[in-house]
């Protein structure tokens, strides 16, 4: 069914069209392992053999990555209809330090943030009030904990993994706000922007909506992030069927593994600051690290290093952000991940 | 006419945002003076919060993301 007939439908009757596709979804992920069991036993392969594995782990994985990364994207793109960045900016205005950089952090992952808005919402934060650390915690948190890395982790790694990465992602946001804000570095943003603090916000008055609109943000946020990831979700899966089947499983154990020498996870953290990639590029990269037997703190932290930090986001920063306050940034940030990371490869 | 401004940086959703609002505008022939924002200091004068903005007779009518073609074509 064409996504155009959906949202006609969903204007008719929102409830039904949404109870229908809860049930559609729940029977898909019940029938997984039949379906794949079924797509190996027709091509006339065993389980047993090289290919039969890969290609089991292939049909396997697919559907259950791309049911888990629909069902949490929809349930974002309808959370999103209830938090605006207006609405945010005003819960976090005037807040401490503290509570405040607890609430911008878990805010940061439930607000509708598009990364070529940074700059006016970090501007706009600090305009209305918000401190230079709370806005910060908003800052890395909104990128680095996001549905997709989530739904991908949930999928190919367990719930354990989602849920670990998504609390260490809010302690990084937390903490490195707290330090940020700690350290007082106000007089490093650029003049116009302090000048900036005065203004006044324009008044934007969303309008009012209901829950048929809602769902139709649910289905509009499947499709716009749904249909730009999707084509490295497959790479991923496939580098991890292939590793699956062919790959002796401790061929990276010696550089990145729970042995490894010491300088192995600042390593993985440091090489992963220049680098750019949206969650969905780095999983294949993350799925054939671990399935070589690498360490998953050390993937994990890079992984975050990845997506939280990057060269062109701090090209972008430094219109409004003295060459200091960004140092500031990006060292505070890695030096958190890399706590991350040691935590996690000691305590697993 | 209507004096139109689009507020952003740059990125994809901004140009996106432009093109759709030209060819609207084209379509129901409305006559419209049509300008890109993309001066960060002015944006922020301008008290827009998320990119892509648009602002018709210096009144915000959206921010954050490309609008729907329905919600542009009520512009105009």
């Amino acid at each position: 069914m064409s996504t155009a007939t959906g949202i006609a439908v969903t204007r008719r009757a929102p409830w039904a069209w949404l109870v229908l596709g809860l049930a559609g979804w729940i029977a898909a992920y019940a029938s997984l392992t039949p379906f794949a069991d079924m797509v190996v036993a027709a091509l006339g392969l065993a389980r047993e053999t090289r290919l039969g594995e890969a290609l089991h782990f292939f049909v396997y994985d697919t559907p259950k990555v791309m049911l888990l990364l629909t069902g949490i994207v929809f349930a974002m793109g309808v959370i999103h209809t209830f938090v605006s960045p207006e609405r945010t900016r005003a819960l976090l205005s005037g807040r401490r330090l503290g509570v405040g950089n607890v609430m911008a952090a878990t805010l940061g992952i439930v607000t509708p943030f598009c990364s070529c808005s940074a700059v006016p919402l970090f501007i706009g934060f600090l305009a209305a009030g918000v401190p230079l650390g709370v806005t910060f915690s908003f800052l890395i948190a909104a990128p680095m904990v996001n549905e997709v890395a989530l739904a991908l982790l949930f999928g190919l790694f367990g719930w354990q993994v989602a849920a670990l990465y998504l609390g260490l992602g809010l302690v990084v946001a937390i903490v490195a706000g707290l330090v940020i804000g700690r350290l007082g570095m106000e007089r490093h943003l650029e003049g116009w922007v302090r000048d900036m603090q005065a203004t006044q916000p324009a008044e934007f008055e969303a309008p009012a909506i209901g829950w048929a609109e809602r769902i139709d943000a649910g289905a509009a946020h499947v499709k716009q992030i749904v249909g730009k990831v999707w084509p490295y979700i497959l790479l991923g899966i496939a580098v991890g069927a292939g590793i699956h089947g062919y790959v002796p499983e401790d061929f990276m154990a010696s550089i990145m593994g729970r042995d490894a020498p010491w300088w192995s996870l600042p390593a993985a953290v440091l090489i992963g600051v220049p680098m750019y990639s949206n969650a969905a590029g780095i999983i294949p990269v993350v799925e054939a690290l671990l399935g070589k037997g690498a360490a998953l703190g050390t993937v994990l932290a890079f992984m975050m290093s990845v997506i939280a930090l990057s060269l062109p986001e701090m090209i972008i920063l430094r219109k409004v952000l003295k060459p200091p306050l960004i140092a500031a940034f990006a060292g505070i940030v890695a030096a958190g991940i890399l706590l991350v990371g040691v935590i996690f490869n000691a305590t697993l | 006419m209507k004096n139109v401004k689009v507020l952003g940086s740059g990125c994809a959703n901004c140009a996106n945002t432009l093109k759709l609002i030209e060819a609207v505008a084209l379509a129901k022939g409305a006559d419209i003076h049509l300008e890109k924002v993309e001066d960060m200091k002015q944006i922020m004068m301008l008290g827009v919060l998320t990119t892509p903005g648009v602002i018709i007779d210096g009144k915000l009518v959206h921010a954050g993301g490309v609008p729907a073609r329905a919600k542009v074509e009520s512009w105009f």
